[in-house]
């Protein structure tokens, strides 16, 4: 067939639309990358946290996040006296527009939360098509063109981190900005965070000051009791923290 | 649309992930289990009394071992991927396996049974029906017409032996929709052994129930009479086992009172609030304790057939209703509470969506629809056994 001007201009609006296909179904280039040489994490350091809900906002902006969804959350517990079992806890729309002045009496303070990218994760075991996998650099991510939207890992995550994304009718949680961290940035969580709060961690990577930071602190992960093997370590944190 | 929430929740916790037809799939499989228990008892266990429901009870498990599937599929954000977990299952997952337990137990143990037990049958019907009835039952000879002594003993030897390995299979199809909720470490409502082994023994009581009644309603509908002796065998054994079944969830719940770990004051909250009606007053008093208590009172006085009858007809329909009550109560009730155990969201049931009401009715009236279908292909009563009811016309033909 004779490429004549018409065909060529006729062919390139459904090439354009055959390549952007293409591009959908191949991953970000990171030509530097190498998988085997990390493993992430992310450290909390909770006295850093002023609840502003830049984090969240950030996030959701990064990741496209369905209103009334949170790939990571903040929370403000309150802790009256001694009673560190029933502490009162708050999270309006996720915290993503900060929290109204609180003038209660006793223990105040701001818990970010996300996906724990937990090496032993609960949400990746019950997967029926192992459509949620742990990647080999330590992130548990959703392949949303695979997920049959069983809700079974929702209900198998006891952190309360995954939902189902009511545009792709898929499971979603947060992904630790994968599409960044693989290129050298850090989360956009991370990035946002006005006081060094959050911090992306490498767990693989010896000069990472993650190390520093937990030979000389006091860290706790989040129900540790569940064995999941959490990998987002929570500074100064109170035992009322659920 | 706002739920309502009191307390704190996960803001992902606040909408409910499984709905109504999540309820529907254990009290489904479990009528399955159920009736083809009951069915095992005639064959392997060589209880005579109850034979007159075999057959029934084989084309009970079968109708709505056919729609157990949907409500699943119906629920699925894709179900065009759901042949996914036959292709690629992950093996670590408890949900991967359902795929291969329904197969194994549609094809190896029920359908086998079932075509065994009537080739007899088919093979006669295809020699003296006419038209399309005679091309259906052709095919359903699947060649197969030899009607030789040695042939039917072979028959009665295989189907015997699909029937003990049957008893486990259908243990492991129930026990396994057990193990899938039990196996959730996350949700402490969810997250004991002993839930395969409560749900096999309420899926025997429903499906017993179930059965029973089904008898009842089809032997009148037929205006036979209805033989006491199989009824009776019914009833005595439904209330065995509910009895077992009844210790178990009492040992649950002893446990966890007594145990009082950090899930239980939320818990115990959410059983005081949200699930008193369904758990306490429609599971445990109306769905348990009664029926129990009229079945027990039925095994010791001496009353005229005719108020036995009503008797099982009210234990056997608020038995059917504790089970479902209990289903619901597991389902839904272990999404009410947070997993931070500071607060408790709602279930707003929708009307006429795919995941609503409507569906779930459509889904359950869906099984007697298949039934009416078998009954009328494949006629579970032998007439000749069945005496007319005094005054009433018989039902002519064979079914």
């Amino acid at each position: 067939m004779d490429i004549t001007r018409r065909r060529l201009l006729m062919l390139l609006p459904a090439a354009a639309v055959a390549w952007r296909y293409v591009q959908a179904g191949t991953p970000e280039a990171a030509p530097n990358y190498k998988l085997t040489e990390h493993w992430w994490g992310m450290l909390i350091d909770i006295p850093k946290c002023i609840g502003c809900g830049s984090c969240v906002r950030a996030c959701a902006e990064e990741n496209d996040v369905p209103e009334g969804y949170f790939r990571t959350w903040i929370e403000r517990y309150h802790v009256a006296d001694w009673k560190i079992e029933r502490p009162d806890v708050e999270s309006p729309n996720g915290g993503a527009q900060g929290f109204p002045p609180n003038e209660i009496d006793g223990k105040n303070f701001f818990v970010p939360k996300l996906c724990n990218h937990c090496v032993d994760s609960p949400c990746t075991q019950v997967c029926p098509v192992g459509a949620t996998f742990v990647t080999p650099d330590g992130v548990v991510l959703v392949d949303k063109t695979y997920c049959l939207g069983c809700r079974y890992c929702v209900q198998a995550c006891p952190y309360g981190c995954r939902f189902i994304n009511p545009k792709t009718s898929t499971a979603e949680k947060c992904s630790l900005c994968y599409h960044r961290i693989t290129k050298g940035l850090t989360t956009a969580c991370c990035e946002v965070c006005p006081t060094g709060a959050r911090q992306l961690a490498d767990l693989k990577n010896p000069k990472d000051p993650i190390h520093e930071f937990l030979r000389t602190h006091t860290v706790q992960v989040l129900k540790p009791h569940m064995a999941t093997g959490a990998k987002v370590f929570y500074n100064g944190m109170d035992g009322s923290v659920r | 649309m706002q739920i309502p929430v009191e307390g704190f929740m996960y803001p992902n916790e606040v909408e409910l992930q499984w709905s109504i037809l999540i309820v529907l799939y254990p009290f489904i499989t479990g009528l399955v289990a159920g009736a083809f228990i009951l069915a095992s008892l005639e064959r392997v266990f060589r209880v005579e009394a109850v034979k007159p429901t075999y057959r029934l009870a084989l084309l009970t498990a079968l109708s709505f071992l056919l729609v157990a599937p949907l409500p699943l599929q119906l629920h699925l954000g894709h179900p065009e991927r759901s042949l996914e977990m036959y292709l690629t299952p992950h093996r670590s997952s408890a949900m991967a396996m359902f795929g291969f337990v329904y197969l194994w137990y549609l094809m190896a143990v029920l359908l086998l049974e079932i075509w065994l037990d009537y080739r007899r049958d088919i093979v006669e019907k295809s020699q003296s029906s006419t038209g399309v009835a005679r091309l259906v039952y052709r095919m359903l000879t699947l060649g197969s017409i030899n009607l030789s002594e040695r042939s039917l003993r072979i028959d009665e030897r295989l189907g015997y032996f699909i029937t003990v390995i049957g008893i486990p299979s259908a243990f492991l199809l129930h026990g396994y929709v057990g193990f899938i909720f039990g196996s959730i470490k996350a949700n402490p409502w969810w997250s004991s052994p002993l839930m395969p082994i409560v749900f096999i023994f309420s899926a025997m009581v429903s499906g017993i129930a179930a059965v029973m009644l089904l008898y009842m309603f089809s032997t009148r509908l037929r205006g036979r009479e209805i033989d006491m002796r199989c009824l009776d065998k019914i009833a005595q054994y439904l209330f065995y086992i509910f009895v077992i079944d009844f210790s178990l969830e009492m040992l649950d719940l002893i446990q966890r009172i007594y145990e009082a770990d950090e899930s239980f004051r939320s818990l115990d909250f959410m059983v005081h609030t949200r699930l008193w009606v369904s758990q306490v007053v429609v599971q445990i008093l109306l769905g348990t304790v009664l029926p129990i208590a009229l079945l027990g009172v039925m095994q010791i006085v001496t009353v005229s057939d005719a108020f036995r009858k009503r008797i099982y007809v009210l234990a056997g329909c608020l038995t059917v209703m504790g089970i479902f009550a209990m289903r619901w109560n597991v389902v839904i009730g272990g999404q009410l509470f947070s997993k931070s155990f500071l607060g408790y969201t709602s279930y707003k049931m929708a009307f006429a969506t795919r995941e609503g009401l409507l569906t779930a009715i459509a889904l359950l009236i869906l099984p007697f629809i298949f039934l009416l279908v078998l009954v009328k292909l494949l006629p579970p009563w032998p007439d000749a056994g069945s005496v007319p009811a005094s005054g009433a016309t018989p039902a002519h033909g064979t079914s």
